[in-house]
């Protein structure tokens, strides 16, 4: 009995442990809040894919615009290719893309877009002028674009959305040929 | 003849003058004056490494693009913005004060170490309290409340004997 006293003289007082937990609990949810708010929403295979601004580099337009939206390509077959100046795969397949570009450009259904994840403007303009590559290419400003695709694993990603923007199929790391990406294209006409 | 000579002189000088800014102008940034605003950036690609030290060749170019923007006459704050532009607030040293949200990081953690600091005090005082006090104060009830239950049995004891009598 004496010693249940004094524990209750000692030990905090019970509003303060309110007070305590007030204060734990609403930073958590403060900080869940400010991350669910931070977190951009992402693609997923066989759901649309959040649409997303494209500013094309010095020299890349498509039909005569030099910024657009993903959403403007609906109706279309968009590849979206994930690429960078210091990434030695991006190289290897780089010269099947444009290729396969070639045979698309003028169906006028299937469009490329090379997006440049983390890079230096003169890197980005070497590669593309090293690999000829004259489909339309941005940058990923902030990520957003990488982060929006819920980039998997590193570049080169490659992702094909179908005519009503819903993205069927990835490819992770480098197309060894020209007859894989019309494989992976033709696999969603 | 004394008055073109200081005109010549003149002329020399201030050639001299514009020489000189001229070539100041020209002259490239220092590695160190690159390091400097590069080591409060960090690299995009890799993780948690300055770019300063870091050794890829992506870093190489930023670096060069750096010693480039210094050359136009940017400040490091504006390198720092064009860097936050192209790959977002993870290349600072330190989170931005720009969104509310960051806010969090700057005040938390002091406010968390200020309750630790209160708990600790508190916990410090409580135990360097002389336990003998506390020792003796419960020796000294136990004793009160041992002659207290001896008095009532005596006075008890007294009213028996009184009964009897």
């Amino acid at each position: 009995m004496t010693e249940e006293t004094s524990n209750a003289k000692h030990g905090v007082p019970i509003w303060t442990q309110v007070v305590i937990w007030i204060f734990v609990v609403g930073l958590l949810g403060l900080v869940a809040f400010g991350l669910r708010r931070a977190q951009n929403p992402q693609a997923a295979i066989g759901k649309p894919v959040p649409d997303f601004n494209l500013v094309f580099y010095e020299g890349y337009e498509y039909n005569g615009k030099k910024e657009m939206k993903l959403s403007d390509l609906q109706g279309k077959i968009v590849v979206v290719n994930i690429w960078a100046s210091w990434c030695k795969p991006c190289e290897q397949e780089a010269p099947d893309l444009q290729a396969a570009w070639q045979i698309y450009k003028d169906g006028n259904d299937v469009v490329f877009v090379g997006v440049d994840y983390v890079d230096t403007p003169a890197g980005a303009n070497e590669y593309l002028t090293k690999f000829n590559i004259s489909f339309p290419n941005a940058p990923d400003l902030k990520s957003n674009i990488s982060s929006i695709l819920n980039r998997q694993m590193g570049v080169p990603e490659t992702y094909i959305i179908d005519r009503k923007g819903i993205l069927q199929n990835i490819k992770i790391g480098p197309f060894s040929s020209v007859d894989e990406i019309k494989s992976m294209i033709q696999s969603v006409q | 003849m004394k008055k073109f000579l200081y005109t010549f002189t003149f002329i020399i000088l201030l050639g001299i003058l514009f020489t000189g800014a001229a070539l100041a102008q020209d002259k490239l940034p220092t590695d160190d004056e690159v390091n400097k605003v590069a080591h409060n950036l960090y690299c995009p690609v890799c993780q948690n490494t300055p770019l300063d030290v870091c050794p890829t060749d992506a870093c190489k170019d930023w670096r060069e693009q750096i010693r480039g923007m210094l050359a136009e006459g940017k400040t490091e704050a504006q390198i720092q913005q064009y860097f936050v532009d192209q790959f977002g607030d993870r290349v600072l040293a330190a989170p931005p004060l720009s969104t509310k949200f960051n806010l969090i990081i700057y005040i938390i953690p002091p406010l968390i170490i200020l309750a630790g600091a209160i708990i600790l005090f508190r916990s410090l005082k409580e135990w360097t309290t002389p336990k003998a006090v506390e020792a003796g104060s419960g020796a000294a009830r136990d004793a009160s409340e041992a002659s207290s239950q001896k008095d009532s049995y005596v006075t008890r004891f007294e009213e028996e004997l009184k009964k009897q009598k």
